[in-house]
């Protein structure tokens, strides 16, 4: 089985209003897919459509070839393949880092050995400290250590590091690949773009409860061959010009000028830009 | 990726660790654990000093009050803790974590059970122990009477336990719990006749207070407790057992139906 997450036509309404629009998706087995799209655009009913959170309207959704919608007893085999990692929660403030994670894998039917799972997370050190006395990003780590510890085939990430001062952040993506590099599939739901960047094979962007596009982040709205911005002085004025051939572009500026180019720079559009045209957003 | 076993842990396994994670958690709130286990010891010692006086032949105040503490206990124990735990749990997120494992709902209720079970226990000894220590309390003297108690026990912890999960829907935030919850018990308390002798209250007091459990729990914990003599003192004239617990095996199955129907592990 190579699709992870096969869903078609789905479709989510709150009242009059439709949260999920018609949304198609296909995860490959091994992926990190990241889930982008602002506040409101359906990216959270969505995924817990497909955690089995809530239910939908219509439209068929398979997560490891099972219905997430099912109910009773079959969701307890189902739920032991999986990982979730939901915001950030609060709880077991009043247990240590190591009666948390060996309490919760004896949830489990095949579990990961809990020492080994606070030891990917880095928590060691941290093992027989209470809950309530971890920071925020080692708090984050241990929500991970919990939605892994049950060995998943599918992990579900949501805005996993809010709140990260950027070492932090990339000791947590080094992590998520090293999942990944042990067989997970992993979602991702993120806010940053560059963590988008930084870990995701694919991203899909969703606004309005439909997906706009889903791509490589590099080939996202067609930033491979999108064109440059040129920009420069003109005596008082600050001119630019997009053009899909920038060296010709600046080789004809530099004939016009005698020397430097007032004030040039060449600029590609990061994903950012990208993003943030396609869910017709502005820069603030 | 390694093969994985189809084989998962049973419901029961996974509660018997939820019932040690719970006790493990109670322990350490070490704050809330001396408030609970003391606070009826210190209404004991304030109604035993003040009401020193016998009612009736033979029984003091403080022998009728043990009896009402017990019951109270029961309340207290199952009813009143969960009602106030469980909003909070679901505000922190546990439950709705919880839910995305393969934990099943019933483990969850089992590990409560087991909580309840272990602080209406610890609740009970201490009344007694205080009470025979310091006012005089009678323990009963014969095996009938225990094995009373202990039915009394058992099926008004479990009545109080499902009720107790099924209220937990009623508080809108686990902030405002207690504010909910405390004044529900405090007004049953003094319909119940936990704080007074149950015949003196008013009439319509004492018919509101008969469609609640708790009533029922002290008339069950006087039987234990006060002679049969005094039986002739109580509204029917008699202990009514059979009654009493009939009405308590009724709230558990309407608790139960409730507490299945309307459990959220989310916030709305």
């Amino acid at each position: 089985m190579n699709t992870v997450i096969n869903v078609s036509g789905l479709r989510k309404s709150y009242g009059s209003t439709a949260a999920v629009n018609g949304v198609d998706l296909e995860i490959k087995k091994g992926e990190i897919f990241a889930l982008l799209g602002p506040n409101g655009a359906g990216k959270t009913t969505t995924v817990e459509i497909l955690e089995g959170f809530r239910d939908r309207d219509s439209g068929d959704v398979r997560v490891l070839d099972f219905d997430p919608a099912t109910k009773g007893h079959a969701g307890q085999l189902w739920r032991d393949r999986l990982g979730i990692v939901l915001q950030s929660t609060l709880d077991a403030g009043d247990l240590t880092v190591y009666e948390s994670v060996s309490h919760f894998a004896h949830y489990y039917g095949s579990p990961k050995d809990a020492r080994e799972v606070i030891e990917l997370v880095g928590l060691t050190e941290k093992s027989d400290a209470l809950g309530r006395t971890l920071s925020g990003g080692q708090r984050r780590r241990l929500d991970v250590a919990l939605g892994i510890i049950g060995n998943p085939e599918l992990i579900f990430l949501d805005e996993p590091t809010t709140g990260f001062d950027p070492e932090a952040r990339r000791a947590f993506w080094a992590l998520i690949k090293k999942l990944r590099d042990e067989g997970a599939t992993i979602i991702l739901t993120t806010h940053y773009l560059d963590e988008a960047e930084a870990l995701a094979d694919r991203v899909a962007v969703i606004n309005k409860g439909q997906i706009i596009e889903i791509a490589t982040p590099d080939q996202l709205g067609g930033r491979a061959n999108s064109l440059a911005t040129i920009t420069w002085r003109e005596g008082d004025v600050l001119r630019s010009e997009r053009s899909a051939h920038p060296t010709d572009f600046v080789k004809k500026l530099s004939e016009k000028f005698t020397g430097e180019i007032p004030e040039l720079s060449v600029k590609r559009a990061s994903l950012e830009d990208i993003y943030l045209e396609m869910i017709g957003g502005t820069h603030e | 990726m390694s093969k994985r076993s189809t084989k998962r842990p049973t419901a029961i396994s996974i509660g018997l660790q939820r019932g040690k994670l719970e006790i493990r958690q109670f322990m350490r709130q070490r704050e809330s654990v001396v408030f609970t286990m003391l606070f009826p010891l210190i209404l004991l010692a304030i109604f035993g000093s003040v009401f020193s006086d016998s009612i009736a032949e033979g029984v003091t105040f403080s022998q009728y009050f043990v009896a009402g503490m017990i019951a109270s206990g029961l309340v207290n124990t199952g009813f009143q803790q969960l009602a106030i735990m469980i909003p909070m749990e679901r505000d922190f997120g546990t439950l709705k974590r919880l839910r995305g494992t393969p934990m099943p709902a019933s483990s969850y209720f089992i590990g409560k059970a087991i909580l309840v079970t272990l602080s209406m226990l610890i609740q009970v000894a201490l009344l007694l122990a205080a009470g025979v220590a310091f006012f005089g309390v009678n323990l009963p003297t014969t095996a009938e009477k225990w094995l009373l108690l202990a039915a009394l026990l058992v099926l008004g912890s479990a009545c109080s336990t499902v009720l107790g999960i099924a209220f937990s829907n009623v508080p809108k935030s686990g902030r405002g719990a207690s504010a909910v919850v405390s004044p529900v018990v405090i007004v049953l308390q003094f319909f119940s006749g936990v704080f007074f002798v149950f015949t003196d209250l008013p009439q319509w007091m004492q018919q509101v207070a008969a469609v609640f459990p708790l009533k029922w729990m002290t008339q069950g914990a006087r039987s234990v407790f006060l002679p049969d003599s005094f039986a002739t003192r109580e509204v029917a004239g008699n202990w009514e057992t059979g009654k009493t617990f009939a009405i308590i095996a009724a709230w558990l199955v309407l608790g139960l139906l409730w507490a299945v129907r309307s459990f959220k592990w989310e916030r709305d």
